[in-house]
């Protein structure tokens, strides 16, 4: 290879480095977090509870994938959680007013998608901030869903409690459909943002729209099609959630949505857009799954874990804001 | 005659009461650097996004290689071969130099891979995004470099380079050297003439007379949305141009530059005679 020299003629710094790889510092603080409370509680590092830990971030986590794409925008999605539990009523009330589950599965997350290219439409053609837009929706859809059903429907239907179903691996391992899929859908999108162009596009839009305008991307299409493919995420979040708990209840995932955000954020990517990973988010949706857990097993009250991950989305804000700044 | 690679004939293009361009010809020859100059609201950036397909003139003709050709946004234009550098370079910082280069015009893999799962040729990509900047003399570390990591002068490289790769026809500057220091300068001209020696001609618009000397074979004095001279640097000053382009001089059809009555007097004409 060539030599040459930079600017400032240094090679590629440890700063840079994390720079250009977001998922490096949220990795280093899921294995610091996992190490202590592997240490300070004798029930954390125990298969099962791990097996626990990943499942219970299966629905937040699948939040969070949409939540990356449309924050990779430079926008942000406050009704994701309201969305998902929309549908989770929709699938099953229809199942319980007796349509059959593939049906009800399908309008569910049918559903969900035509509400994601609904969002797209208002924020790209109406031209309003993503932040409007979703919590308008956000108050919208959770008020439709109050009209919906006032409380919670049981549904008990193989399909779709399906994700939740359990296997063993290796004799010990638990692990669930839920979990397969779920990284089947995180290894999708990785893909779709890394390897093709449509991903390229989606970043660029989402750091230097004009530029990417004046390089001949489209980027009305880009947008939406964001829009739609988290809506199709949110889809299956819902499916997620029914799998997990076989109840869909109007009040439920209150704090979905923040944690989605929260998630997406501590795994390093950019509010600005055009910066981060699904790869991040992976690794943010498990650190906050592992602190709550943690934190509870360490017997530590539910009111200082959410001031611990206040701290932590503050800090991962912060830290973003101090590369950036380096760049500038 | 040489035909002109880029020409237009009587473009007009008003908005509202203000007219932008009103009635200009342009013409670029086969390589050649043809600086376009211009006071501030004469008209420069109008006549510019006309033959970079950024907006659609009222009136006129655009011929490119002397066929009519009627450009509905940019990308009409790229397709003639028209590459342009805007002022404000159009890179995305967060990305890096192969995929700012390749932007918008990204390359598949050959085969199933390219056809069925739109994987992107990322190694070919960047190898000829290196050939690209080698070519051109562009000295950076690596080409996986993010753009936000470079200086001025290099981030207008690379997007010199872009217009340099994809420009069949004709690369269009904006301002290249506004935002640069001198020596960062020296290298973005430096660079306009390799591009030009390679037979790509450039038109090159600018405010700063010494760079506009240097490089340009001609220089094209917009004024008032119209193209009121076309001099060339060995024949005539830079205070003449100057003279030109604030209308205190003007050009005769004989193509004598002399002073315009009414005007103050500047003593910049060399040829001074009285007009009418």
């Amino acid at each position: 290879m060539r030599m040459a020299t930079t600017a400032n003629g240094t090679r590629a710094s440890f700063g840079e480095y994390v720079l250009r790889t977001p998922a490096v510092g949220p990795t280093i603080a899921l294995v610091v977090a996992v190490v202590v409370f592997s240490l300070s509680t004798s029930t954390f590092l125990d298969l099962d509870n791990l097996s626990l830990v990943v499942e219970q971030s299966l629905v937040v986590g699948t939040m969070a994938l949409g939540q990356t794409l449309i924050i990779l925008t430079a926008g942000i999605d406050l009704a994701n959680a309201a969305n998902t539990v929309l549908a989770t009523l929709l699938m099953a009330k229809l199942v319980v007013g007796g349509a059959p589950a593939w049906l009800a599965l399908i309008v569910g997350v049918a559903a969900a998608t035509l509400i994601g290219a609904l969002t797209g439409v208002l924020v790209i053609n109406i031209k309003l901030p993503p932040f409007i837009v979703t919590l308008g929706l956000l108050t919208i859809l959770t008020a439709v869903s109050r009209i919906y059903t006032s409380e919670g429907v049981q549904v008990s239907d193989p399909l779709l409690s399906w994700l939740g179903t359990r296997r063993y691996l290796f004799g010990g391992i638990e692990v669930t459909y839920g979990m397969t899929v779920a990284l089947v859908m995180f290894l999708l999108v990785w893909y779709a943002l890394n390897k093709t162009a449509w991903g390229k596009h989606v970043y660029a839009v989402g750091n230097e729209p004009e530029a990417a305008r004046l390089s001949g991307i489209n980027v009305q299409r880009t947008v939406i099609g964001v829009y739609v493919i988290a809506g199709l995420i949110y889809g299956i979040a819902a499916w997620q959630a029914l799998g997990r708990v076989p109840n869909a209840d109007p009040n439920a995932y209150q704090t979905a949505n923040l944690d989605s955000i929260t998630a997406v954020v501590i795994g390093g990517t950019s509010l600005f857009g055009g910066r981060g990973s699904v790869l991040g988010t992976l690794v943010g949706a498990l650190i906050v799954t592992v602190l709550r857990s943690g934190l509870t097993q360490a017997g530590i009250d539910d009111l200082y874990q959410n001031v611990a991950t206040g701290i932590l989305v503050i800090a991962a804000v912060a830290l973003d804001r101090f590369t950036r700044g380096r760049q500038r | 005659m040489t035909q002109p690679i880029l020409q237009a004939r009587g473009l007009v293009k008003r908005y509202g009461r203000v007219t932008a361009i009103d009635g200009a010809d342009f013409d670029l020859l086969p390589g050649e650097v043809l600086a376009v100059v211009g006071d501030n609201g004469a008209g420069k950036s109008s006549l510019i996004k006309a033959l970079s397909g950024a907006l659609v003139p009222d009136n006129g003709e655009i011929k490119v290689d002397g066929e009519a050709v009627h450009f509905r946004g940019p990308l009409d234009a790229r397709r003639s071969g028209i590459e342009t550098v805007y002022q404000d370079l159009a890179l995305a910082p967060a990305l890096d130099i192969a995929t700012n280069l390749f932007m918008g015009r990204e390359r598949r893999l050959d085969g199933w891979r390219g056809q069925f799962l739109r994987t992107l040729d990322a190694k070919a990509m960047r190898a000829q995004a290196q050939q690209v900047l080698d070519e051109l003399g562009i000295n950076i570390k690596s080409i996986t470099q993010l753009v936000e990591t470079l200086s001025g002068g290099q981030r207008q490289a690379v997007a010199v380079a872009r217009a340099a790769a994809f420009g069949t026809k004709v690369v269009i500057m904006d301002e290249p050297t506004a935002a640069l220091g001198v020596a960062e300068s020296a290298k973005v001209l430096e660079l306009i003439g390799r591009i030009r020696d390679r037979g790509l001609p450039v038109v090159l618009i600018s405010h700063n007379m010494p760079h506009v000397f240097e490089i340009a074979d001609r220089v094209h004095v917009h004024r008032l949305g119209k193209r009121v001279a076309l001099v060339k640097p060995g024949e005539s000053t830079m205070n003449e141009v100057v003279g030109l382009l604030t209308g205190a001089l003007r050009m005769g059809e004989d193509g004598v530059v002399e002073e315009v009555r009414n005007a103050v007097t500047t003593g910049l004409g060399s040829h001074r005679k009285s007009a009418e």
